[in-house]
């Protein structure tokens, strides 16, 4: 059965380095939009991006998408890691990056075909950086960086693409190209989640919203989420309890959740 | 003669040790590469300490010098040492050099207290275990070789399998593992490997000097190229060029040890690859930056010229004159106009000098660039108007005609200056 959910997340509460990042977090997505994951720093954003990629194990809960478990719909993802995640220094040219969006780990001894790199380039192409594909990646700009990062996830020809705070450092004119990728994404019948931590900006770059600050604090429409209420739910400080609680189970080392029954 | 004797080829000491070496470190470069850009270098260097005590143990259970015996023994005991630093990185108020420390000392402790233990003991199987402290490729058996050659050459060849996968790793392993890649069971892989070239590469050079074996030929190639391919191809290159001197050496002086040879000529390959590489080496920097200087002295000179034409209306121009202008230096001052004249931006009339056509165009250029820039910085970022100059001596020489034509752009064609003087016209 298909349904037009993107990702359901239920009952999800996740520690990371031992300290407890997500309460407890239940909300479902629409296929087809970009959708924003909200919060101060701190809040559990990334980490939620991190669990719903796999890369951190969750205490409990679990996430859906595509109406499947992650391991069935690996594929149709693509997952843009922050950029200061990795060592720009690292020696490699910018098409050598975008290309290692057409690896597949199903084969691991497989090296990339001419088809490959035409969609590596036309990649680039999307991003406004085709003239740069033999640049050094570490002599490239935050923004420029950025956009390698976000041709590389195009590359992989995905219907959903996860990024970690894109807009973080960049310039504006990268800021108008990677709004116009993901428009044409959006046109496309993709859908888009976006890891941010900046308000103002919220409503011209999203449609959906989900607000956290280490729980649920609302997600929905755009203009039943951005709420003065909601967001001073989540952007002050009245969570002091929850971060004591936190404080205290990485103290004595216990688990947030007892193993239980509802992970299935 | 020996040279002879070395390319014929003919003599099995020769054989043995030119073909152990090769194959040791062919494996122990490709390894590296990735070891290197893991930023595992430190911990090369502890597993290679680690290893000892794993290979004395193998020799007290077994009792003999076999080399699958001592291999096994140096496996489990690197792998141990890699186990505990992980072990210890698990309390976060421990760093990763003072876990690194501890292993490495901790284990080469305990294998250097087993040597003694076997020495005393009076087994004659002993003689030549202390061989993997400083290694000795001469020493080795036509069996070891083989069995070297054989392991070595597979661990060379899954590297090359894996070399995307690794290279997807070594850059971004949050990514790859996203994509599905099982990043665990790869970097497994690849820290068994690491093991396994240490356990043999220590017959070449001993656990002291494996790490040199390891990493120099990664951190030598990057000064040459941007390129993680290129750079393992050169890696490789290094290694064979300095195994090749090594085992000459060795076999042309009595009592010289290829192992260590090896790693001299490594690091003179280390110190001529900072030196002399292009572009990134030390010495085309300072070449560049002399350039520069040259350059900024130049065209300084030839604005001094234009400067008093425009102030005193003279043309003919003496060296006190133009020295008056901005206390020049004798000698850089003579230099400069000796490459003015050369490039016949300066022509000579007796004592004096004068700017040629074209050296008055060159002169208006950087004058040009220099009021542009100070008006862009004034009247567009909001500098203030006494901060100005000082930014624009520097910024004028640099300024290129694509820089140069958005400046236009953005000030409109403008023809006076931030100081209200006039911005001279192409």
């Amino acid at each position: 059965m298909q349904s037009d959910k993107l990702i359901s997340v239920h009952n999800l509460s996740v520690a990371y380095e031992r300290k407890t990042a997500l309460w407890s977090v239940d909300f479902d997505i629409p296929q087809g939009v970009i959708c924003g994951v909200i919060g101060p720093n701190g809040s559990g954003k990334s980490t939620l991006l991190k669990t719903i990629m796999g890369l951190v194990p969750p205490v409990g809960g679990n996430v859906k998408i595509f109406d499947s478990n992650l391991k069935h719909v690996r594929s149709r993802i693509s997952y843009v890691p922050q950029r200061e995640s990795v060592d720009w220094e690292f020696p490699s040219s910018v098409l050598d990056v975008v290309l290692m969006g057409r690896y597949n780990p199903k084969n691991l001894f497989k090296r990339t075909t001419k088809l490959d790199k035409e969609i590596a380039l036309n990649s680039l192409e999307k991003v406004g950086m085709l003239s740069y594909k033999d640049r050094q990646i570490g002599q490239l700009s935050g923004g420029q960086q950025q956009r390698v990062f976000l041709a590389r996830a195009l590359a992989q020809q995905a219907d959903l693409y996860i990024l970690d705070e894109p807009f973080v450092g960049i310039d504006a004119s990268t800021e108008e190209a990677i709004l116009a990728v993901l428009t044409e994404l959006k046109e496309q019948g993709k859908s888009v989640i976006i890891v941010h931590h900046d308000i103002h900006t919220c409503s011209r770059y999203f449609d959906y919203i989900v607000l956290l600050n280490t729980r649920l604090v609302a997600h929905g429409w755009k203009d039943e989420v951005l709420t003065p209420e909601n967001l001073k739910e989540a952007y002050g400080s009245q969570l002091t309890i929850l971060s004591e609680v936190a404080n205290e189970l990485s103290k004595s080392a216990s688990p947030i959740r007892e193993k239980s029954y509802d992970d299935k | 003669m020996n040279f002879v004797d070395f390319i014929s080829f003919s003599d099995p000491t020769l054989q043995k040790a030119l073909l152990g070496s090769l194959f040791i470190s062919i494996c122990a470069a490709l390894v590296g590469v990735f070891t290197y850009y893991q930023k595992k270098s430190l911990v090369g260097d502890a597993v290679a300490h680690s290893v000892f005590p794993g290979i004395c143990m193998a020799f007290i259970i077994s009792g003999t010098k076999n080399p699958i015996f001592l291999l096994l023994g140096a496996f489990i005991a690197g792998w141990l040492s890699i186990i505990s630093f992980d072990f210890l990185l698990r309390d976060k108020r421990i760093k990763s050099d003072a876990a690194l420390a501890s292993v490495l000392s901790v284990f080469f402790g305990l294998g250097i207290l087993l040597l003694n233990h076997i020495q005393n003991g009076g087994n004659a199987n002993q003689i030549g275990l202390q061989h993997f402290l400083m290694g000795n490729v001469a020493a080795m058996s036509s069996q070891d070789v083989m069995t070297y050659g054989l392991i070595s050459s597979f661990v060379s060849l899954v590297i090359i399998l894996f070399f995307p996968v690794f290279k997807l790793i070594s850059f971004n392993k949050d990514f790859a593992h996203s994509k599905g890649y099982k990043v665990k069971s790869i970097q497994f892989l690849f820290s068994s490997l690491i093991v396994i070239c240490i356990a043999i590469g220590i017959n070449a050079v001993g656990v002291i000097l494996m790490a040199a074996l390891l990493i120099t030929p990664a951190s030598s190639a990057r000064w040459w190229s941007n390129k993680l391919e290129r750079i393992a191809i050169l890696a490789v290159l290094f290694s064979v060029i300095s195994a090749t001197i090594g085992a000459y050496i060795s076999f042309s002086y009595a009592r010289m040890p290829a192992g260590p040879w090896m790693v001299i000529i490594l690091s003179v390959i280390a110190l001529l690859s900072i030196l002399f590489s292009y572009p990134k080496g030390v010495i085309y920097g300072m070449l560049r930056r002399r350039k520069a200087q040259e350059k900024m002295l130049v065209e300084n000179v030839l604005k001094s010229f234009y400067h008093i034409e425009e102030r005193e209306g003279e043309e003919l121009i003496s060296a006190v004159q133009l020295a008056n202008t901005r206390s020049y230096d004798g000698a850089k001052l003579s230099l400069a106009l000796r490459k003015l004249k050369k490039r016949s931006l300066v022509l000579v009339s007796g004592q004096n000098y004068q700017l040629s056509k074209e050296g008055r165009a060159e002169a208006k250029r950087i004058i040009r660039l220099h009021r542009l820039w100070e008006l862009y910085l004034g009247s567009k970022l909001n500098f203030k108007k006494d901060h100005v100059h000082n930014d624009a001596e520097a910024i004028e020489h640099i300024i290129t005609p694509e820089i140069e034509k958005q400046l236009i752009e953005e000030l409109g064609e403008p023809e006076i200056g931030l100081h209200n003087d006039k911005i001279p016209l192409r």
